[in-house]
């Protein structure tokens, strides 16, 4: 059973969310996504500046196993990324929600936050597949 | 109903992930494929092969069989125990199967693929005819492949003294039969090591002992990589019953000399000889890529002769970059490959990557 901490929110496309005091939300990729893909080799992380849509493809990882995009869960500008994870695309694995998160999103539409999973229907959405 | 090797309990006492293998439950990794790869090449590992097909031939024709049957020559096992890799042709000069064929005691013994267990089966006791053989499935042996630079060091430690002395005296693909156990130093990764065909009910046991020394499980992702870095082949990927050898870079597997013998398939591989060098029949080659990005099966490579395919691809652990395999017409001298919508040069070489940790092409 993969690891899943209740104060996240996620996609069905298995990014998480946290949500910060400042009108900030932090994106990476959950446990049960890094331990499907299997080892992480390559990492594409998106400009930061650039605004993006929710849904839009933003990044790029890359495992043993196969190549994966990865959605920004919502609408906004990338405010900053996590460089480290250029060098050290295994962090993904070891940290999932903690030193691997991929960018910052300053959140445009605070509405869209309602659409994202929370612990209970992540849970199930996971232990459907 | 899926089908289990005597090892599927140890599998999951170490954590494996499980995935389905040509109809066998098998281990993909138990962890990180990556660190599994690394300490094959750095120390020893042990793979449970035990779905392989392993064959008997005996009988007095025997010998003369597996001349007509396959594509390189038994006659060239001069020892017992000895090694040979061979292809098994179709009569359109097509690789049905790979294989390793030893010389034992009792005549011959093939380990083959497992997801072609069936075809070749049928395809062995077809051909048998005007030959006095027998051809014996051995479904209860366990396989152990044991390899990395300190695999042999530690399989002395692990099967104990009897063992060690034959082990240690073992040459590179020569083999030795004691009690009801076969050893030989053969193997898929590029790396010295052992292979050990032995009873099934013994395998816990083994493999527990193997564990003990320090030897580490590895899984079927890291088999993988591990033997595309050392240039060898996958059946149904590099080569299949539509491809010949000479476009799979396993022409000199095949054994033309003595041209008085015959071999199924020898007629039409030797047409395809013709063509390929009239440039009319592709090649198999290796490819690098230094940048980021990886290469996978299936990509379409661009040479400036026409389209090529990889057949296979994938994250080199030893050299952390992509290496692949990858068929191109004969003549290509420069290739690309479309990654992810951009259109990447990427490096010809000698398929072979890595040999005993070591980057070995230019």
């Amino acid at each position: 059973m993969s690891n899943i901490p209740e104060d996240l929110k996620f996609t069905p496309t298995h990014e998480w969310v946290r949500i910060g005091e400042d009108g900030s939300a932090t994106i990476g990729i959950s446990d049960h996504a890094q331990d499907a893909l299997g080892d992480i080799v390559f990492i594409e992380l998106p400009e930061p500046g650039i605004i993006v849509t929710a849904k839009q493809e933003v990044a790029v990882v890359e495992s043993v196993k196969a190549a994966s995009d990865i959605y920004s869960p919502i609408t906004g500008e990338i405010l900053e990324i996590n460089e480290d994870l250029i060098d050290a695309p295994e962090t993904v694995n070891a940290s999932p929600y903690e030193n691997a998160w991929f960018f910052k999103i300053r959140i445009a539409n605070i509405v869209e936050i309602e659409d994202l999973m929370d612990f209970d229907a992540y849970s199930e959405h996971c232990s459907g597949e | 109903m899926a089908k289990r090797t005597p090892l599927y309990q140890k599998h999951l006492d170490s954590k494996a992930k499980i995935i389905d293998f040509a109809g066998w439950e098998m281990p993909i990794n138990y962890g990180s494929q990556i660190e599994e790869h690394n300490s094959v090449r750095t120390a020893a590992g042990v793979f449970d092969v035990s779905h392989m097909t392993v064959v008997d031939v005996g009988g007095q024709d025997a010998e003369n069989y597996l001349r007509y049957l396959l594509s390189n020559d038994v006659n060239k096992l001069v020892d017992m125990g000895q090694a040979l890799y061979s292809a098994m042709l179709n009569h359109d000069g097509h690789v049905l199967d790979d294989l390793i064929v030893y010389r034992m005691s009792f005549g011959f013994r093939i380990v083959a693929n497992c997801g072609t267990r069936e075809k070749d089966l049928r395809w062995m006791i077809q051909n048998t005819d005007g030959f006095r053989v027998s051809v014996e499935e051995k479904p209860k042996l366990a396989i152990l492949a044991i390899h990395g630079p300190d695999s042999i060091q530690k399989s002395c430690e692990a099967f104990g003294e009897r063992y060690a002395a034959t082990i240690k005296e073992l040459k590179n693909f020569r083999g030795h039969e004691l009690d009801r156990c076969f050893f030989a130093r053969t193997g898929y990764t590029g790396e010295e090591g052992l292979e050990f065909i032995f009873p099934e009910e013994e395998a816990p046991e083994i493999w527990d002992n193997l564990i003990s020394v320090g030897v580490k499980p590895i899984g079927l992702g890291a088999r993988d990589t591990l033997r595309l870095e050392a240039g060898m082949n996958l059946y149904g990927q590099d080569m299949d019953e539509t491809i010949s050898p000479i476009s799979a870079n396993m022409d000199r597997t095949v054994a033309y000399e003595p041209s008085d013998r015959e071999f199924i398939g020898k007629p039409a591989l030797i047409a395809h000889k013709a063509l390929y060098e009239a440039g009319q029949v592709p090649k198999l080659i290796g490819l690098v890529l230094e940048s980021r990005g990886i290469l996978r099966a299936g990509q379409t490579v661009l040479t400036d002769q026409g389209d090529g395919t990889i057949t296979s691809g994938g994250f080199s652990p030893t050299l952390k970059h992509s290496i692949a395999l990858a068929r191109i017409p004969a003549s290509s001298e420069s290739c690309k490959v479309d990654l992810r919508g951009t259109l990447t040069p990427v490096r010809i070489v000698k398929p072979n990557f890595v040999r005993f940790g070591k980057k070995i092409f230019e």
